[in-house]
């Protein structure tokens, strides 16, 4: 398309109205003393920590979506297998709350990566019908499988455990440690996300996204970067999908279906896709107001649906995103 | 042997219903290039109205207009909203029929209520047609007469009609036919609209046969995306075909190893991208 030529070669050389620290120093600030400031709001601990689980799935996806420019549409397949992977893992084979994070992240990771080759060359809308349709392929696994998944009143009889380090035990299966070793996941996470999408690997991602064409011209193996960047979206989405099984001590075929698909990019999109941090505020608006609503009414359906509608059709740039619009068109 | 050819007709007929909805599916995609979400809503829709019709207009009555009005409401929706993410990043399109299938579900929820309801069948319908083939009834024969009429006269329409075969030429190359002087806005709208009615029908049908409740599309909704894949993206005659294999496969699936048959077309969908990415009709480079 010829807006994306002009973006693309138009530079990105805007003085942001905050200093980039300052932004940084903010948004810290505020996860850290969350379990502080949210009850005073009217918030609980929970709360906070489903934001960080969602924020950090949907800030996976935003990888591939905003930052690469391909659409997935089924993202709550490797969020689930995920979740099921640790909670499946801490019922069955091992208590130990690293062993089940590794695992599950492993299992989204690897069932992502394999279905990345099958469909790296499918774009637009073709590649997201094809990742809807093979998302849906676990949740039925998940829902059908009753003996070993718990079908769908989902896994149960799972507990995240304390972590030992030597010595030092971390007793993380109170609500606000927990809290703090989500946010620590959640950092680390982030920051190598952060450096991934700076890297010049992370370049190339935006040209691809920009113009394929021309970063094929460029040499750019634009098959084989999609499918790395699909494959680690897959990865961090996952790992959040573990963190949302140790959360919840509960894992369900919800948390594979594609609604929840639909809600990762509902996040990203809300938030602002072409921003970093855009998927984490698309989540936090997206977690509170769901959990309003639903406190509120029973037709909490009609409300996302609508917020979907609305966002589409009046804020297709995002909140994060209404401050650049001046910049690119 | 009963067993099998119980299964077999099983199969033939969600094999129907797979292909009524994906049809309109592959329509609307091909087309505008927009996954309409809301389509298995649409199939809802166009039940309850019948449901709610029937009792004025009688069965027949409701078969034919329960559609028609399923396609109007389709004509508007997408006037007033679809019609705005043409030619904006595909995110948008998916994302806005995925909120407008919500919102209908619960508005059929608030309308109709949670519960299921039956539709009403002529008494003829509902018997069998002979002893020893006591589980076909004749409703199901003569849901797959409609079909076959029904995917019959659509392929004549856009074979033999002027408007039939603008869709056509636009799934190739919309640029070109905007060029040529056809109305590009409305060709769209009158699609979609098309779309909708073949999902109104599916879903007079289905209420039938299984009866209705507002999310009584979700069930059917991903088979008919497995359809398009697996038949290809681009071609009709693909989706028709796919829609039967699956059909077929999830029914006979059903004979030997029942906990498999909503697997068995997940498995077809992952052969076919494997082995022929483009579907098993699909035309090179229509899914690139």
């Amino acid at each position: 398309m010829t807006t994306d030529v002009a973006t693309a070669a138009a530079p990105s050389a805007r003085q942001p109205a905050v200093p980039h620290w300052a932004r940084l120093v903010v948004i810290w600030g505020l996860l850290i003393a969350a379990p502080f400031w949210l009850p005073l709001l009217g918030g609980y601990t929970a709360l906070a920590g489903r934001v960080l689980v969602f924020g950090l799935a949907a800030m996976g996806l935003n990888l591939l979506l905003g930052f690469t420019g391909v659409l997935s549409f089924g993202h709550a397949a490797y969020f689930g297998l995920g979740a099921y992977g640790a909670g499946l893992t801490l019922r069955y084979l091992v208590h130990s709350t690293p062993l089940a994070m590794l695992i599950g992240t492993l299992l989204g990771g690897l069932a992502g990566s394999l279905f990345g080759l099958l469909i790296v060359r499918r774009r637009g809308v073709y590649f997201a019908m094809c990742t809807i349709a093979f998302g849906q392929l676990w949740y039925y696994l998940a829902y059908s499988w009753n003996d070993f998944t718990g079908g769908f009143d989902g896994l149960r009889d799972f507990h995240r455990e304390p972590i030992g380090f030597g010595p030092l035990t971390l007793d993380i299966t109170a609500g606000p440690q927990f809290y703090y070793f989500l946010l620590a996941i959640f950092a680390i996470a982030v920051t190598l996300l952060g450096l991934l999408v700076r890297s010049p690997f992370g370049h190339t991602l935006r040209a691809i996204r920009e113009n394929e064409r021309r970063a094929r011209f460029l040499a750019i193996p634009v098959e084989r970067q999609i499918w790395l960047s699909f494959s680690i979206s897959c990865f961090v989405t996952a790992l959040a999908g573990t963190l949302y099984a140790l959360l919840n001590n509960f894992a369900d075929p919800l948390a594979l279906h594609y609604s929840l698909s639909g809600y990762f990019v509902v996040m990203c999109v809300m938030g602002g896709m072409r921003t970093f941090w855009g998927p984490l505020l698309g989540a936090t608006v997206f977690v509170v107001l769901q959990d309003y609503i639903s406190s509120m009414t029973v037709n909490w359906m009609s409300f996302v649906g609508a917020i979907f509608v609305l966002v589409v059709l009046f804020f297709p740039r995002g909140l994060l995103g209404l401050r650049r619009q001046s910049g690119e068109k | 042997m009963q067993l099998v050819l119980f299964n077999v007709t099983n199969g033939l007929i969600i094999g129907a219903f797979y292909v009524l909805m994906a049809l309109g599916l592959s329509l609307i995609l091909n087309l505008s290039n927009v996954i309409n979400f809301a389509h298995g809503n649409f199939l809802a829709l166009g039940g309850y109205l019948a449901y709610t019709l029937s009792p004025t207009l009688g069965y027949w009555g409701a078969l034919l207009v329960a559609p028609l009005l399923t396609a109007l409401i389709g004509l508007a929706v997408e006037r007033l909203m679809i019609r705005r993410v043409y030619n904006r990043d595909p995110v948008y399109s998916l994302l806005l029929t995925f909120g407008l299938a919500f919102v209908m579900q619960d508005i059929a929820r608030y309308v109709w209520g949670p519960n299921g309801l039956p539709l009403g069948l002529p008494d003829f319908l509902s018997q069998p047609i002979s002893a020893e083939l006591f589980f076909v009834t004749w409703y199901r024969v003569f849901m797959v007469f409609v079909v076959i009429v029904v995917v019959l006269g659509l392929f004549g329409f856009l074979r033999y009609t002027r408007v039939g075969v603008r869709i056509r030429a636009g799934t190739l190359d919309l640029e070109t036919v905007a060029s040529l002087g056809v109305n590009i806005g409305f060709l769209r709208t009158f699609n979609f609209a098309l779309g909708c009615f073949l999902a109104g029908l599916s879903g007079v049908l289905a209420a039938g046969q299984i009866g209705l409740n507002p999310n009584m599309g979700d069930d059917l909704l991903m088979p008919s995306f497995i359809a398009i894949i697996v038949g290809g993206v681009g071609s009709l005659i693909g989706t028709l075909f796919g829609g039967l294999v699956i059909g077929m496969a999830a029914a006979l699936t059903t004979v030997f190893f029942p906990s498999a048959s909503e697997a068995v077309i997940y498995a077809i969908m992952m052969i076919v991208l494997l082995v022929r990415p483009r579907g098993l009709m699909g035309e090179e480079g229509m899914m690139s």
